[in-house]
């Protein structure tokens, strides 16, 4: 499978993305709905969370991927970039530094990198969004439990199910055994057991158009099925809903589910987990180091609107904390039922 | 074409209440509390949701009852096994009727 981009489809348009995504819900747009919560306009309340897309490069080419990632998607954040990033982490008040990508192993300064967050501080907490495969990928990524333990990473990967055939449904053939596999070299060093400190946890996200469980009962079921079946253990689970973007939006369309999802979503709206959504305490950086309120924003090239401080470079923070965080009609899947983040439910 | 059965008619379930409003809120009251977590869990109410819909053949049932399993977490496994737990009993009740056939042939048989 390629990427959107790779196949040169109309959603690799982000201008046509943008004129799908916003028009209103039964008349109803995000910001109306925000506006209903007295949050409208949604304002930040701190920068804990530095967000960081390290490039869009993967090894897997997932069917409801929000970055459009896959072999064939080659930007990359530089050395240069990340030196940038590194000035901004030296100022302190960065908690947590968060790596996703792509496979941000793949990005050939990877571990430079993390090696001088750690010179910098050895407390800032550092999370590495891994898709597991990518440790058997190739030997020189074998190592990677271990260079993870050393620098004390918190590692969340995606298994959306505990079983083979919903797993590879939606993250391709084969990945679930991989996983399996490399959820078992994370178990050996120490990561995801009881009394240990290394945090691994894993990510839940429906493989269609539907919300995720509860994050509660869910968690229990993943732990009592991936013990007994294969004896693995992990610290939490984090259900995360789909949101309609990408390679998402585009399985929406095409199996007509589109319109029924974002009522779902419009309906599900939870004004507590609107409050408590992620982009009012992190920044999301991209691959070439222009900013962005989160994720998905970033993927819809929506800069944040601070406009003396949109790229790494020209780092603001009073200015980044009375920006307007840019909302359009798919921040409703972060406000859907119990909410959803990066680190799964907010309410 | 019109059908006697519309999935966009799911939707209007609410608006029952437009007919008779205070029986159609103590109906949704009781509903709502059915299906709370109690000393079964919400899965496990959703699940025998799922298996009852098939039973009594509600097609709004199926397709509500469908999705909400997806979304307590449940696997087509799990959704397919709650159906065989309804066609076994639907079954089970045709066949321990044949007692009565069974009675009867005895009882007029020589």
């Amino acid at each position: 499978m390629k990427s959107l981009k790779a196949q040169q489809h109309p959603l690799s348009k982000i201008e046509y993305e943008l004129e799908v995504l916003d028009t209103p819900i039964n008349g109803l747009s995000f910001a109306d709905k925000l506006a209903d919560s007295n949050l409208f306009p949604l304002s930040p309340t701190q920068i804990d969370i530095l967000q960081i897309n390290m490039g869009k490069m993967c090894n897997q080419v997932c069917k409801h991927c929000h970055v459009d990632a896959g072999p064939d998607r080659k930007e990359i954040m530089t050395r240069e970039t990340m030196l940038m990033i590194l000035e901004v982490i030296k100022k302190g008040g960065i908690k947590t530094v968060d790596l996703t990508g792509g496979a941000p192993e793949m990005n050939p300064e990877f571990r430079w990198f993390i090696e001088e967050v750690r010179k910098i501080s050895s407390e800032v907490h550092i999370i590495v969004r891994c898709n597991l495969t990518i440790i058997l990928a190739n030997p020189k990524y074998h190592d990677l439990p271990e260079f993870y333990k050393k620098h004390h990473i918190e590692v969340v990967s995606s298994l959306p199910y505990f079983t083979a055939v919903k797993t590879d449904s939606q993250r391709g053939d084969g990945v679930f055994d991989k996983s399996i596999k490399a959820l078992k070299m994370l178990n050996e060093i120490g990561y995801g057991s009881e009394g240990s400190d290394l945090q691994l946890n894993l990510v839940y996200n429906p493989a269609g158009a539907f919300l995720p469980a509860s994050q509660e009962g869910l968690e229990l079921e993943f732990k009592k099925r991936l013990k007994n079946s294969y004896d693995i253990t992990f610290n939490s689970l984090y259900t995360i809903t789909n949101l309609p973007i990408s390679r998402f939006l585009e399985y929406l369309l095409r199996s007509e589910n589109y319109d029924s999802y974002m009522e779902k979503l419009l309906d599900a709206y939870n004004p507590v987990a609107a409050a408590n959504v992620m982009c009012r305490n992190t920044i999301s950086v991209g691959w070439d180091g222009y900013l962005y309120d989160c994720d998905f924003n970033q993927m819809l090239e929506l800069k944040v609107a601070s406009p003396t401080s949109q790229h790494i470079a020209d780092w603001n923070q009073k200015s980044l904390l009375e920006r307007e965080i840019i909302v359009k009609q798919h921040c409703f899947g972060c406000t859907a039922g119990a909410g959803s983040s990066c680190g799964g439910a907010t309410a | 074409m019109k059908t006697y059965y519309n999935p966009e008619d799911l939707k209007k379930f609410g608006k029952i209440g437009d007919f008779q409003k205070s029986m159609a809120d103590k109906f949704f009251d009781y509903y709502g509390e059915v299906f709370q977590e109690g000393a079964l869990t919400a899965r496990e109410k959703s699940l025998i949701a799922l298996a009852v819909a098939h039973a009594i053949q509600c097609p709004y049932c199926i397709d509500a009852y469908t999705v909400d399993t997806m979304e307590k977490g449940c696997d087509e496994e799990q959704m397919m096994e709650a159906v065989h737990v309804a066609a076994a009993i639907r079954g089970g009740a045709s066949l321990v009727h044949s007692t009565q056939m069974m009675s009867k042939v005895k009882e007029i048989s020589m």
